[in-house]
């Protein structure tokens, strides 16, 4: 007898999860070496895009009983997507494990606690700006009023599990808002800025770096302001409905035919915006809109080697003098294709030389918020990262995402080696060697 | 399997090394063939040959099917548990053990990567010539195990010609080392070569001691696109006629240089009918005169246009793109059924053209590729396993096209293995006389058979066709 959980957890694979999408898999294996979890479990195939890929398929076909093996297959999957541009058959991967999420979302009996967090994150916080500045005032509280101190003294934060705590001492320090005024010159170059949600709160100081460099580059940055988290996070937990809900109020915010371009400065985000065409391909309402949106965002490296930033980099000259490397941002790499355009940058920065980080094309186990939901897999992968980072001992390693930042920030502390080096923000980086070099110069 | 032997297995390699979830079992039942799969009853990762030795024994107590599996990228259903048992993997068991420049040998564990050790000694100056286009994810245990190929086969053969020696565990758990790092050896049978390319059917490979060569000095990479299968075909046999052995002479056709293109974005021009890879090694004089003679030959065969890699950079793209081909076929269909029908060398151009025909005759989608400079064709069948009607006409036309193959002096499977896939078809190629001293050895070290059932061996033979080919 098929249990009725199992009988539900069919019926929403089938309705989820597009039949012809798993048969464009022909389990070459080519995705293997590729896969962050197939390495750290000392290749389990069902911890492998393949692995995944046939369990779905099971789940669709009643091959495999639904349990706890199956769901931590699925859950283990760090979406980091770079099984797909090592696939010769164009499987779309991040495609089928989003709607694998969905698939179980639905048919799943959830705690009433997983209820509430869920409900809180994806309705509350990260649906809305504003809760979001909030939420990020108490941390800023916690932090200016004295509180962190006297926390991390009395060990209050020993009470939670490990990762929490060390995902505490990498919280950057928040600088208080300012208000910001559009600037309005006249230019050959529009540029609307998506600030992200956490870009916009925990990372206030990299944002306005962003917009001075563009600025400095010659492009007009407009702000709209009804703009929302991307919906990246809902996106990849099964929650796609209130992903497209937080799409459709960023095409409105962004609605204008004026933008050349619009920037983001957080590679998880910006493949998120890029994919706002195909996951709303079918929207009568929205489909062109969406199309339009995902056509004209560009991430920030991108963007400034457009706006001529190499070029200017190159004539500052300067000696050589400290190590930098570079961590991808998987979604950056694997869903845009963008990996010379950060490094061309680095390689022209005064001041330091560039030195290719191991694997560095590889997830450092940050991945959305993976590194809460699965904090034991995320360390061992982190941990693998950090061997090169060690070998290697660069004063900087650049990132280009706030996840992938504090991760890093992570693991360097991890290791004991928080003096020696820093991760730091790609625009952070720039900003601050091009005014080093400027006063030097 | 009953409890208890499982609780003996966890016993022997420690619970860690034991994979037996829902999940797990599930992802063992399969390899890279389409169609075929079946799942184990246990997955188990041994640390030692002794471990292994333990092993079967345990299984040829209680009659437990064994299949070892390096990482699943066989192509003829060889490494699917089709008669469920234990599945023995080899990911505790990948080291490099020792490389001796005296002698110039390789030894190493079953479950390191082909890449591995080809850029492990090559850093030291040598060279591990086959090269399966898997082998970036593809175990040197399965390669010894599957004889596997690759696409420097035309000048440096295949992987039974660097197995030295090795240690195999037979099929009732003694132990057996064979071989050693000799340049001669005639002390009896050849038993080595026996288990090289046995498919795990006759004892499982614990240690594995491979020959070397020095590492040429320069290569060159050459492509040439023609506007027809036969001029391309016609080329290859033109280069060895030249007395020319290139180290790479590979051919991809219309429909392949289309995926591939679609996969890489490298700028194949996809108006070609078909395009053919070479590539020369050895000294730099030598490398550039071949080189150069290949691209002539073309030419003079009807190349629509050639050129020279600029770059080894360059070279290793092109090479990457082939390898990727049958794969890249995939994006086309939502099936892909190869086969690696082999034939001699001057019969290229017939066998391309047979195949073309039996496409056209059971109205069959067919992509080809392959090793055209080995006589080695993967003609890749783009189908859809869930419509019947259209499953029957390939398989029509994969029988026909073995039948050709055969009729031409060639073989069956090239370098993929029989497996269960075509299991069926072998006596079409050996004969009565041949399955029976086969299945006499088979049946002298695997009484029981518990090593890889129901592979190399089908219940029975499929009906050779009667075929008025072109009619």
């Amino acid at each position: 007898m098929v249990s009725e959980l199992q009988q539900r957890m069919q019926d929403s694979f089938v309705e989820h999860v597009d039949e012809e999408l798993l048969m464009d898999c022909m389990r070459c294996g080519f995705c293997l070496p590729a896969c962050p979890t197939y390495l750290a479990t000392n290749q389990d195939e069902s911890h492998s895009p393949r692995g995944r890929i046939a369990l779905m398929k099971a789940m669709r076909d009643g091959d495999v009983v639904w349990d706890g093996s199956v769901e931590d297959s699925f859950d283990m999957c760090l979406g980091c997507r770079a099984c797909e541009p090592a696939c010769p058959a164009g499987v779309q991967y991040g495609v089928l494990i989003e709607e694998t999420r969905v698939a179980v979302q639905q048919a799943k009996p959830i705690s009433i606690t997983e209820k509430a967090i869920r409900k809180t994150t994806f309705d509350g916080v990260f649906a809305d700006q504003k809760k979001m500045a909030a939420g990020v005032k108490l941390v800023q509280f916690y932090q200016k009023s004295g509180l962190q101190k006297a926390t991390r003294k009395i060990g209050f934060l020993n009470l939670f599990p490990p990762f929490m705590k060390q995902m505490e001492a990498v919280l950057p320090t928040i600088e208080t808002k300012k208000k910001r005024e559009p600037v309005l010159k006249p230019s050959s170059l529009k540029v609307a800025f998506f600030s992200g949600c956490l870009m916009d709160t925990l990372f206030q100081e990299t944002n306005r770096k962003t917009i001075e460099m563009l600025e400095w580059l010659g492009a007009d940055i407009v702000l709209p302001k009804e703009q929302q988290c991307c919906g990246a996070l809902h996106g990849h937990s099964g929650e796609m409905e209130k992903g497209m809900r937080n799409a459709k109020a960023n095409l409105k915010a962004f609605d204008s035919d004026d933008f050349d371009y619009i920037v983001n400065n957080a590679g998880g985000c910006g493949a998120f915006l890029s994919e706002y065409g195909k996951h709303l391909e079918k929207d009568p309402q929205f489909a062109e809109k969406a199309a339009e949106f995902s056509r004209k965002t560009i991430d920030i490296s991108s963007l400034f080697v457009k706006l001529g930033l190499t070029a200017k980099l190159k004539q500052m000259g300067g000696a050589e003098e400290s190590l930098v490397t570079y961590q991808d941002s998987c979604h950056l790499r694997n869903v845009n294709g963008v990996f010379l355009e950060p490094r061309s940058l680095l390689q022209d920065t005064p001041g330091f030389e560039y030195k290719e980080l191991i694997d560095a094309g590889s997830c450092c186990g940050s991945a959305g918020i993976y590194n809460i939901l699965q904090p034991e897999m995320a360390k061992r992968i982190l941990d693998a990262k950090m061997k090169g980072v060690k070998e290697m001992q660069p004063a900087i390693v650049v990132t280009s995402n706030p996840g992938c930042l504090m991760q890093m920030q992570m693991g360097i502390q991890n290791e004991g080696l928080e003096k020696e080096m820093k991760a730091v923000h790609i625009v952070d980086f720039l900003y601050d060697a091009i005014h080093q070099n400027q006063t030097q110069g | 399997m009953t409890v208890h032997s499982k609780d003996l297995f966890v016993s022997i390699v420690g619970k860690e090394n034991v994979k037996d979830t829902q999940a797990q079992l599930l992802a063992y039942s399969y390899d890279a063939t389409a169609n075929f799969q079946a799942k184990p009853d246990l997955v188990v990762s041994p640390r030692s040959t002794e471990e292994i030795a333990e092993i079967v024994k345990i299984c040829a107590r209680e009659q437990i099917p064994i299949v070892s599996r390096g990482s699943g990228t066989n192509l003829a259903a060889g490494t699917v548990p089709s008669k469920g048992g234990l599945i023995v993997l080899f990911n505790n068991m990948d080291k490099i053990l020792e490389v001796d420049k005296e002698n110039l040998t390789i030894t190493v564990q079953p479950g390191v990567i082909t890449q591995d050790i080809c850029n492990f000694v090559e850093s030291n100056g040598l060279f591990y010539p086959p090269d399966p286009s898997s082998m970036k994810i593809s175990t040197i245990g399965g390669n010894v195990s599957e004889n596997s190929g690759g696409l420097r086969g035309l000048k440096y053969g295949v992987t039974k010609d660097y197995v030295k020696a090795m240690t195999v565990v037979l099929p009732d758990g003694e132990t057996l080392k064979l071989g050693g790092k000799l340049a001669k050896d005639v002390a009896g049978y050849d038993l080595m070569s026996l288990f090289v390319g046995a498919e795990g059917t006759l004892g499982i490979i614990t240690e594995i001691t491979l020959k070397l060569i020095p590492l040429p000095i320069s290569k060159k990479t050459g492509i040439a696109y023609f506007n027809s299968l036969e001029a391309a075909a016609e080329t290859v046999s033109a280069i060895i006629a030249d007395k020319i052995i290139p180290v790479t002479l590979e051919f991809m056709d219309k429909g392949t240089i289309g995926a591939v293109e679609d996969f890489m974005k490298i700028g194949l021009p996809l108006d070609a009918e078909a395009m053919l890879l070479m590539e020369q090694d050895g000294n730099e004089e030598q490398v550039e005169r071949d080189i150069q003679q290949m691209i002539r030959i073309a030419e003079l065969n009807g190349a629509t246009s050639t050129a020279l890699a600029s770059s080894n950079e360059e070279a290793e793209v092109l090479k990457t793109g082939r390898r990727a081909a049958l794969s890249a076929l995939a994006r086309k269909r939502p099936t892909t059924i190869l086969e690696d029908a082999t034939v001699p060398r001057s019969e290229i151009a017939n066998m391309v053209k047979a195949i073309q025909q039996i496409s056209e005759k059971y109205d069959v989608q067919i992509s080809t590729f392959g090793h055209a400079g080995d006589g080695n064709l993967h003609p890749t069948c783009l189908t859809d396993v869930r419509d019947e009607d259209e499953m029957l006409r390939v398989e029509q036309a994969l029988a026909e096209i073995f039948h050709i193959a055969i009729e031409l002096g060639g073989t069956i499977t090239g370098e993929h293995g029989v497996g269960e896939m075509k299991a069926p078809y072998l006596e079409w190629k050996l004969g009565e006389s041949g399955i029976r001293v086969m299945k006499a050895i088979k049946q002298s070290m695997d009484p029981q058979n518990i090593m890889n059932p129901g592979k190399m061996f089908a219940k029975e033979t499929k009906m050779r066709l009667v075929i008025n080919n072109g009619q």
